[in-house]
């Protein structure tokens, strides 16, 4: 496949000179060789990357309306909803394509987590992926920030507020974060430059991301390296196909929001005008962020809090090297897999806990869903050492054409 | 397993957003607006009587500063109705060729001026506490246009035992039953041009439903767009899936 | 779908494959089209800038001889109340002589008011000529500093690089000394 197969002069022409049609066609075409046993989970990293130009594309063409000042930025937004052309379509896509990005971050991860994907020797990609996931949050966080409604403001305060935990100059940090002596016109015009800036940080990331996931190709259900051109087939058409199935159904369920439940991920007190003189009754964060919330307050000790909530993610990264069962996917896993759902499960509660008062019982099973988070890990690390895996297929093809092992043309004729 | 998988994460998300129903507080009864549902349309005869409610009640406490004349015309208005009904508003302008503000009737380019001239000024004639503009309310409030109606209507003698603050007024379904705003609505306030009879629940409903509007003025054309867009995509992903089973078809 | 790809019927097959890509393709195409003229349509002018299209000017202050600017759409409008003198001057001028001909009368709806957009048909520039002591050009009308365009006292283009005469704003007089632009 690495020629490129074409008679058409102008093609040959610029392949000639800048040979970005096989670039295109190893990133993406029938160039890229892939396992052929990939299931729907594998759609959500495309749909990650769909999402990123959505929001980017989205982005832009609201940057032209919106103004990034305390005095106008509210009105500005309302201008946007009111007599913008399509303005309010645009802003609902912007703003629930960041809950929808989240989500199908979140399963993209989850699935890695199942499948053992962060596994050497990708552990790298892992990590770039986890970088990614930060990046988002920045800006997320930055984003929800510039409509300055009641929840853009004090989540503004308390997040940026958490970094005076750190000792000795966390308030000098928080000073300086805000460009004065509380969150103000300059916090609110340096998020909006950053809000600006960071998505192309994640576009450089994603290529990162991409180019270290073509190293060694995608993982598989089976977490067995594919081996020779029984287990893998060319990217294009097989995946592209699928992946513009996925492309369709996510799209439905995201138009779905956007135009029958568009202030469904929001919150009604972000229509309501900042006032530094007054908190909400409850301020929560955006849900993606729920979890992390909960982490936070489950440690009574401030700093400690903070340091808990930023290790919740930055174990991610140590994760390659926290499992070191050689064997990748959960399939194979009997004990592991149990786990996970556990986590996945563990996950899900600090997020519902995350959304309710700091009191009573939902302190006591934040508290103990926060100690089980970081268990989990430990957990991981010890399965690796005790849990007696399944056995492994010898190959993809194996597993997968049970006939054992037919060219794959031959296999077909004969199902259909 | 993978249906556990999706349901797990369909959780996820719900439970995210559940927070927005956490909110304390009466339960609230839900009313069957003509706006709600993939097909909602507003009543504009409702919103007529709506914006009646406004002018004649509301607006001598509460501004709507997001909502312009000009755009009454979805209400079912005409160009010189509207005209006329922006000149009965005085809009300050300038400065003028002297320097000087001054004051003229309103165009349909104008928004409807707020009572009061600023936060401070609405506070200090309202007992400290500054009514709201009421553009946005009915979608800054839990509930929506269902809690603007539950509070119209929530005016209630306190339970035995409930001590109001001075200057307060016991509310059935405002968060902590304690409203800084009297009851606003009785019994024949108004007069409906439209010959309505114009109960306190009639004038709470409608003025929910024209509340509505002007918080969410493009919601029809949300609903009409996105029933298109939800049916291209039906037909659109339908396409995709068979033309992937076609390509995979050699495969398995 | 199985049954349209049994090796009886290799060529149905192809069709519909034909068919399905062709198909996928199109709906691809109309979708992202249609998703992009909103993001394209949102930079047009909004609703709220529709709205402000008119602008009404007294005239009444305005002496014999003065020139006034006010603005409309953003846009400079030069009110010109002219003496006789300069109606003289501006309809004496052979009109097919002119670069862009137009007669004085078909550019004022009444001959003391020359109401026109002070902007140069050039590149964009404001003219001199609004304030007492500003250079008119070799025409007694206004003077484009920036590539040098003389303008007559009907505001036609008379020298220099600028194609057209100066253009006139829709308005109408809502009174004898009352105007309504746009």
């Amino acid at each position: 496949m690495s020629g490129l197969k074409t008679n058409n002069p102008v093609i040959r022409w610029i392949e000639y000179r800048l040979p970005i049609f096989s670039f295109i066609d190893h990133a993406v075409g029938s160039g890229y060789p892939t396992p052929r046993n990939l299931n729907y989970w594998w759609n959500f990293g495309s749909l990650a990357g769909l999402a990123l130009v959505i929001m980017i594309l989205t982005g832009i063409m609201l940057a032209m309306q919106y103004t990034a000042h305390v005095a106008f930025a509210f009105d500005s937004v309302e201008r946007i909803m009111r007599d913008v052309n399509s303005g309010w379509l645009i802003r609902y896509i912007h703003m629930n394509g960041g809950s929808f990005f989240f989500i199908v971050v979140y399963i993209h991860l989850f699935r890695g987590l199942y499948y053992g994907s962060y596994k050497a020797p990708r552990e790298l990609l892992w990590i770039l992926g986890v970088v990614i996931l930060l990046l988002m949050m920045a800006t997320a966080f930055m984003g929800y920030v510039l409509p300055w409604g009641q929840m853009s403001f004090w989540g503004a305060t308390v997040i940026t507020n958490l970094f005076s935990a750190i000792p000795l100059i966390g308030e000098s940090i928080v000073t300086w974060l805000w460009g004065g002596f509380a969150v103000a016109n300059p916090t609110l015009n340096r998020f909006y430059a950053l809000h600006y800036l960071l998505p192309f940080v994640i576009v450089g990331a994603v290529v990162l991301h991409i180019w270290a996931l073509h190293r060694f190709g995608s993982n598989n259900p089976l977490g067995i390296e594919a081996n020779g051109p029984q287990d893998k087939i060319p990217f294009h058409p097989y995946y592209t196909a699928k992946d513009a199935f996925g492309v369709g159904v996510f799209l439905l369920f995201f138009a779905a929001v956007v135009f029958f439940a568009p202030n469904f991920f929001g919150e009604p007190d972000n229509y309501i005008p900042a006032n530094p003189l007054s908190t909400p009754a409850h301020i929560v964060p955006e849900w993606y962020f729920l979890p992390y919330y909960a982490t936070l307050r489950a440690i009574p000790d401030k700093l400690l809090g903070v340091i808990a909530m930023f290790g919740s993610i930055l174990i991610l990264f140590v994760l390659p090297w926290i499992d070191r069962s050689p064997v990748r996917s959960a399939k194979f896993r009997p004990i592991y897999k149990q786990f996970f759902w556990i986590f996945l499960a563990d996950c899900i509660l600090l997020g519902y806990i995350g959304a309710k008062p700091p009191e009573g019982m939902f302190l006591i099973i934040g508290r103990i869903a926060t100690a089980y988070y970081f268990l989990h890990f430990v957990i991981v690390f010890v399965l690796s050492y005790v849990e007696r895996p399944r056995p492994l297929p010898s190959s993809i093809g194996e597993a997968v054409l049970k006939g054992g092992g037919a060219p794959a043309p031959a296999a077909a004729r004969e199902k259909a | 397993m993978k249906i556990l998988t999706a349901a797990a994460l369909a959780a996820l998300v719900t439970v995210g957003a559940g927070q927005v129903h956490a909110a304390e507080g009466e339960a609230m009864p839900k009313y069957d607006w003509s706006f709600s549902g993939v097909f909602g349309r507003f009543d504009r005869a409702a919103m007529q009587r709506g914006l009646q409610v406004y002018r004649e009640v509301c607006s001598a406490c509460h501004g709507l500063k997001y909502v312009a004349f000009r755009n009454l015309e979805v209400l079912g208005y005409s160009e010189d109705e509207i005209k006329e009904m922006a000149t009965e508003y005085s809009i300050g302008d300038g400065p003028n060729d002297e320097g000087d503000m001054f004051e003229r009737p309103g165009r349909p380019s104008d928004y409807f001026p707020s009572p009061f001239p600023n936060d401070k000024a609405a506070a200090a004639a309202n007992n400290g506490a500054a009514p709201p503009d009421l553009s946005l309310m009915a979608k800054a409030r839990p509930g929506g246009p269902d809690y603007i109606r539950n509070l119209l209507l929530g005016y209630e003698d306190p339970p035995a035992g409930f001590e109001a603050l001075e200057g307060l007024n016991y509310n059935l379904y405002f968060p902590g039953h304690q409203i800084a705003m009297a009851a606003p609505l009785s019994d024949g306030a108004v007069e409906f041009a439209d010959g309505t009879e114009a109960s306190t629940e009639q004038m709470a409903t409608d003025l929910a439903n024209f509340l509505m509007w002007t918080a969410e003025p493009n919601l029809e054309r949300r609903h009409s767009l996105g029933v298109s867009v939800v049916l291209f995509l039906l037909v659109f992903t339908g396409i995709l899936y068979a033309a992937k089973r076609k390509v995979w078809s050699d495969l398995h | 779908m199985a049954h349209s790809a049994t090796p009886a019927h290799p060529d149905d097959g192809e069709t519909r494959r034909d068919f399905l890509y062709l198909a996928a393709a199109g709906f691809g195409v109309l979708g992202t089209a249609a998703v992009v003229w909103p993001l394209i349509d949102s930079m047009n002018p909004s609703a709220e800038v529709l709205a402000l299209s008119s602008t009404e000017v007294d005239l009444e202050p305005v002496e014999l001889g003065q020139r006034i600017t006010v603005v409309w759409r953003g846009k400079p409008i030069f009110i010109d109340h002219r003496p006789q003198a300069a109606i003289d001057a501006a309809r004496a001028v052979p009109v097919n002589d002119l670069p862009d001909p137009q007669t004085d009368e078909e550019r004022v709806k009444k001959a003391e008011w020359l109401i026109q957009i002070g902007i140069c048909t050039h590149l964009g520039c404001i003219p001199k000529g609004q304030a007492p002591g500003d250079p008119r050009g070799e025409f007694g009308g206004w003077f484009c500093p920036c590539h040098g365009s003389h303008y007559d006292t009907a505001g036609r283009i008379r020298k220099g690089p600028a194609p057209k005469n100066l253009f006139l704003p829709p308005y109408e007089f809502t009174a004898d000394t009352a105007i309504l632009i746009g």
